[in-house]
């Protein structure tokens, strides 16, 4: 299993973000989510959000159930855990004190 | 959770894969409903093969998945050399079978706990020191008013319970003709309570059920009993049966599995030792003392208090002897009471099987190990064949630990095969040997669960073989130098050094194997050889009792009307039959000297035994209706050797000391064996079967045993006409048991045959194992050199020197192994020592059997390779190469 880097790290923050306000959606929904809340600025790869999925899945921070859709096709919605929950605040946190970090950099130099 | 959902995934990789696959094609439909381009959506995915191993890995525990992935290829390859694993398979399963196969008789009978509770403060009060007749050893009998006083000692430390041998009673229930047989054991009324037992139906025996001599004829039923006789009727309360002249009434069932505390014998009626006779008498010991120590309290004080006990005791009776050899006093009081674990229960069983046992076990391990330096071999050989393959995959980068992995799981998927094969054969063999431990007759009945203790055994036995016999094969295979072995230059040498060795350590143990059964078949063979001094051929013993003791007058009559059956030779009444284990001894003075140390055995017999017995008379004259006992008496040459210097003891008299009783000789016979086949003919007087008392008038019996010479040559023809003559001659008169004495002698070696025979079986084993192996290392030597021999051939090598060529490496390691094995069985013969029978480890024909015999294995074991080697067309190799 490769190690998340802050890239990967900034993935897992805003799929638990998006969980966390709009419970219940599906990978491409997600993946539409944040890039329309970004206004097309992130662009997550299909690539990196299905294995992330899978991953956080595994770690117990989200959960996912098959549902079926109208179509008659399978879908797998994704909500967050209570381990999700505590684990989007130590991402935010973190998250803050990174931007901080960084700004404070850009500001001294 | 997630670790469990990611072991499960390991083994539905399949689905976990559909999954992933299906929730990706999701997306796709998803994005093609938001109007993207179908191709454009799918390309941005990328490979659905990465997405899955990126999702899998996250999803799975990556070791488990090539655990599994390995153990798969593992079988595989077993597959693919079909013949090699199934030898090695096989060989394996026989050693392992065996094993388990020990394991649960050596478990039942020596160290399973008892099923009751606090078995671990269980010990057995047994008495050390020399026996009456000089020889140390232990006695675990005692004398119950000892054991009332033992009791009282120790009230505060321990729990004694007194329980008696199980012994083979007969008994009726309804009707008075029909007797039958059932385990019989009288115990302590607390015993139940104190071992924390239930009833399963009534109620159980209690201290007040064993307070006055005869007062409480109350019997408890084991469940087995209750279930085989009874079919678990529950109207079996309150119903009675008769034994000798007493009447007991069944009051409970006590629970499986508690079935007493003999291992070896399945109690059938536990009645309390209140209703034995022996109870008030000083002088017999017919119960074991069992200690239940309180928790908290050492062994060591609780012994000291018994032993003062016991000294005293002894020192009260030792002052009722007349005519005891003062020495023999002294060893009488010299002994000890010590106390000995007895979590596991306490019977003869156990006593007389723990030597026999414990070196079948050893015999057993060996063939293990011998199958294990095998199996490496086979597996060290194959890693030969596939040393590229291990090559290539250190090459592209597989790590050492993985290779190591993948080897020794092929090893465990052939010790797990092996191990249940090997289970399938423990299932049947433990029993099979069981019912050959007793003689027929009187079966031994051990239980053997196949339960966690053995299912514990049989695993780690077979982790213990797997890493025996694939730890090197394995070490080997991730020690390969990939560039050496590619160029296909590996070292051969060094791999052939081990298998050698190998064939050294199998060797020796083969011959270990070899000399030790050599050992148990010659004995077998000496003891039932042995002269017993009668004829046993259609002789038929009836051991016959009476409702009520009988005048001998009427015992004549039904011995005369015996006679008169067709097919009935002679008939004579004695005691007992010879050699059915039953004794009686007595110090003896001749000529009015003091007692001397040497033990006297008595028998009464009637007129014509000796000659229906067909034990030559010497000198004098058989005994006549008119002679009694005390009175006169038959004496044996041993007899007269002992007690007379060998002189013509005839007209001479002696007297039995114990109650100065005066016997004439009036005859003398030849030795025939009384108690056993090991000892020194044992002195020996028979006296008349007319026994008179100290106011001279003639004694009653109640039971005695008719011994038949049958005309025809199958005694037991005539068993059921005679079971039948006898209460019609006179109704009061019951057969008990019908043996032939030819069954009686042979029971007698039945340790010596079952060691025997097994020895022959793991001899038998060992030996085509160790041929097995020592063929595979030749022939794997002659493919792996093949190219030398071939260049040698066609430059005109002479076929003894190819023959040399191939063996010269061999046959000095299976000379080293057979010194080591020689070695080796020195060293631990005489830890088995007591288990042989006029043989000697040191005999010349015991040491040349196991070597002749393996020399000639390990020449017909080399001969398909050396003819293989000799054969090889050097030009059609060459151009094959």
């Amino acid at each position: 299993m490769p190690k998340p880097d802050s890239l990967q790290g900034s993935l897992d923050l805003l799929v638990l973000k998006i969980l966390s306000r709009r419970p219940r959606l599906h990978g491409y929904a997600i993946m539409s989510a944040i890039q329309d809340m970004s206004s097309e600025v992130l662009r997550v790869e299909e690539g990196s959000l299905y294995p992330a999925l899978h991953r956080m899945e595994e770690a117990g921070w989200i959960r996912a159930e098959w549902i079926t859709k109208d179509t008659g096709r399978r879908a797998r919605m994704y909500q967050l855990t209570a381990a999700g929950k505590k684990q989007l605040g130590a991402e935010e946190s973190r998250w803050q004190a990174l931007t901080s970090a960084v700004n404070r950099v850009l500001r001294m130099a | 959770m997630s670790l469990w959902s990611r072991i499960i995934n390991v083994v539905r990789g399949d689905r976990l894969n559909r999954e992933v696959d299906e929730e990706l094609e999701s997306h796709i439909e998803e994005a093609m409903e938001q109007g993207r381009d179908p191709a454009e959506a799918r390309r941005a995915f990328g490979s659905a093969l990465r997405h899955r191993e990126a999702s899998r890995d996250a999803k799975l525990i990556m070791w488990l998945e090539s655990l599994l992935a390995d153990s798969i290829f593992g079988l595989r390859q077993l597959k693919k050399s079909r013949i090699t694993s199934a030898a090695a398979i096989l060989s394996l399963a026989l050693a392992i079978g065996a094993c388990i196969s020990a394991f649960r008789l050596v478990d039942a009978l020596l160290l399973r706990p008892l099923p009751v509770a606090r078995a671990d403060r269980l010990y057995v009060a047994s008495r050390q020191g020399l026996s009456f007749n000089g020889i140390p050893g232990t006695f675990d009998g005692t004398e119950y008013p000892l054991f009332q006083l033992m009791r009282d000692t120790v009230k505060d430390q321990a729990e004694l319970i007194a329980v008696s041998w199980a012994q083979r009673v007969d008994l009726t229930y309804a009707s008075d003709q029909e007797t039958e047989k059932a385990y019989l054991q009288y115990v302590s009324g607390h015993m139940f309570g104190m071992f924390g037992l239930q009833p399963a139906l009534g109620r159980l025996l209690t201290e007040n059920d064993d307070l006055k001599p005869g007062a409480h004829p109350y019997a408890v039923l084991s469940r087995d009993y209750w279930t085989s006789r009874f079919g678990q009727d529950p109207k079996v309360i309150g119903r009675t049966f008769r034994m000798g002249t007493g009447l007991y009434e069944i009051v409970g069932v006590v629970e499986a599995p508690f079935t007493g505390t003999e291992p070896g014998t399945v109690t059938d009626i536990f009645l309390p030792t209140m209703m034995h006779e022996g109870v008030t008498h000083a002088d017999w010991s017919w119960i074991r003392t069992l200690v239940q120590l309180k928790p908290g309290v050492a062994a060591e004080p609780a012994r000291e208090k018994l032993q003062a006990n016991f000294r005293s005791f002894q020192e009260e009776r030792a002052k009722g002897f007349t005519g005891i050899p003062k020495q023999k006093i002294q060893n009488f009081l010299n002994q000890r009471i010590v106390l000995e674990p007895a979590a596991a229960g306490a019977s003869d069983l156990q006593k007389d099987n723990r030597p026999s046992l414990t070196a079948l076990a050893i015999l057993v391990v060996l063939v293990l190990l011998i199958a294990c330096a095998n199996v490496a071999n086979l597996m060290t050989a194959q890693a030969a064949a596939r040393a590229r393959e291990m090559a290539l995959r250190i090459s592209i980068g597989a790590g050492r630990s993985r290779l190591m992995q993948l080897v020794l799981i092929e090893s465990a998927w052939i010790a797990l095969l092996a191990a249940a094969f090997g289970w399938l054969f423990a299932w049947w063999s433990a029993p099979f040997v069981v019912s050959r431990i007793n003689p027929p007759a009187n079966p031994a009945r051990v239980s053997l669960p196949a339960d966690w203790r053995v299912l514990g055994f049989a695993l780690a036995l077979t982790l213990a073989v797997t890493f025996l016999f694939g730890l090197i094969p394995a070490l080997r295979a991730s020690a390969i130098k990939p560039a050496n072995a590619l160029k296909g230059g590996e070292d051969p040498h060094s791999r052939r050094r081990l298998m050698h060795a190998l064939i050294a350590v199998q060797v020796a143990f083969c011959f270990l194997v070899l000399f030790v059964a050599a050992l148990f078949v010659t004995t077998f063979d000496r003891l039932s050889h042995q002269s017993t001094g009668f004829s046993a051929e259609r002789l038929l013993t009836l051991d016959t009792v009476t409702k009520s003791p009988q005048a001998s007058a009427f015992w004549d009559q039904v011995a005369d009307q015996l006679r008169t059956v067709p097919g009935v030779e002679k008939v004579a009444v004695a005691g007992w039959p010879l050699l059915d284990g039953n004794g009686w001894n007595g110090f003896v003075s001749a000529n009015g000297a003091p007692p001397s140390p040497v033990l006297a055995y008595f028998l009464s017999v009637s007129p014509g035994w000796a000659e229906t017995m067909k034990i030559p008379l010497v000198g004098g004259r058989d005994f006549l209706a008119t002679d009694t006992s005390p009175g006169a008496a038959i004496v044996n040459e041993a007899f007269a050797k002992a007690y007379f210097n060998g002189e013509n003891p005839l007209g001479k008299s002696f007297e039995k000391t114990s109650h100065q009783t005066r016997f004439l000789i009036v005859g003398v016979v030849s030795d025939a064996r009384y108690r056993n086949m090991r000892e020194p003919i044992t002195p020996t007087a028979y006296v008349p079967f007319h026994a008179i008392n100290a106011s001279k008038s003639l004694t009653q019996q109640d039971q005695a045993t008719f011994i038949v010479r049958t005309i025809s040559p199958d005694p037991l023809a005539l068993a059921s006409t005679l079971r039948q003559e006898i209460p019609r001659a006179r109704p009061e008169f019951r057969v008990s048991r019908i043996r032939t004495q030819l069954e009686i002698n042979q029971s007698h070696t039945v340790r010596e045959r079952l060691l025997a025979m097994l020895g022959l079986f793991f001899a038998v084993v060992a030996l085509l194992l160790a041929g097995v192996g020592l063929y595979g290392v030749l022939h794997y030597s002659v493919v792996q050199r093949r190219r030398e021999i071939s260049i040698r051939i066609a430059v005109g090598a002479q076929a003894r020197s190819i023959a040399r060529l191939i063996t010269v490496e061999v046959f000095p390691m299976v000379l080293i192994g057979g010194v080591a094995g020689l070695g080796l069985g020195m060293a631990s013969v005489r830890y088995i020592e007591t288990l042989f029978y006029e043989v000697k480890a040191t005999d010349l024909a015991m040491l040349a059997f196991p070597s002749l015999t393996l020399l000639a294995v390990a020449l017909f074991a080399a001969l398909p390779a050396v003819i293989r080697a000799v054969r090889t067309d050097p030009a059609a190799m060459l151009r094959a190469e």
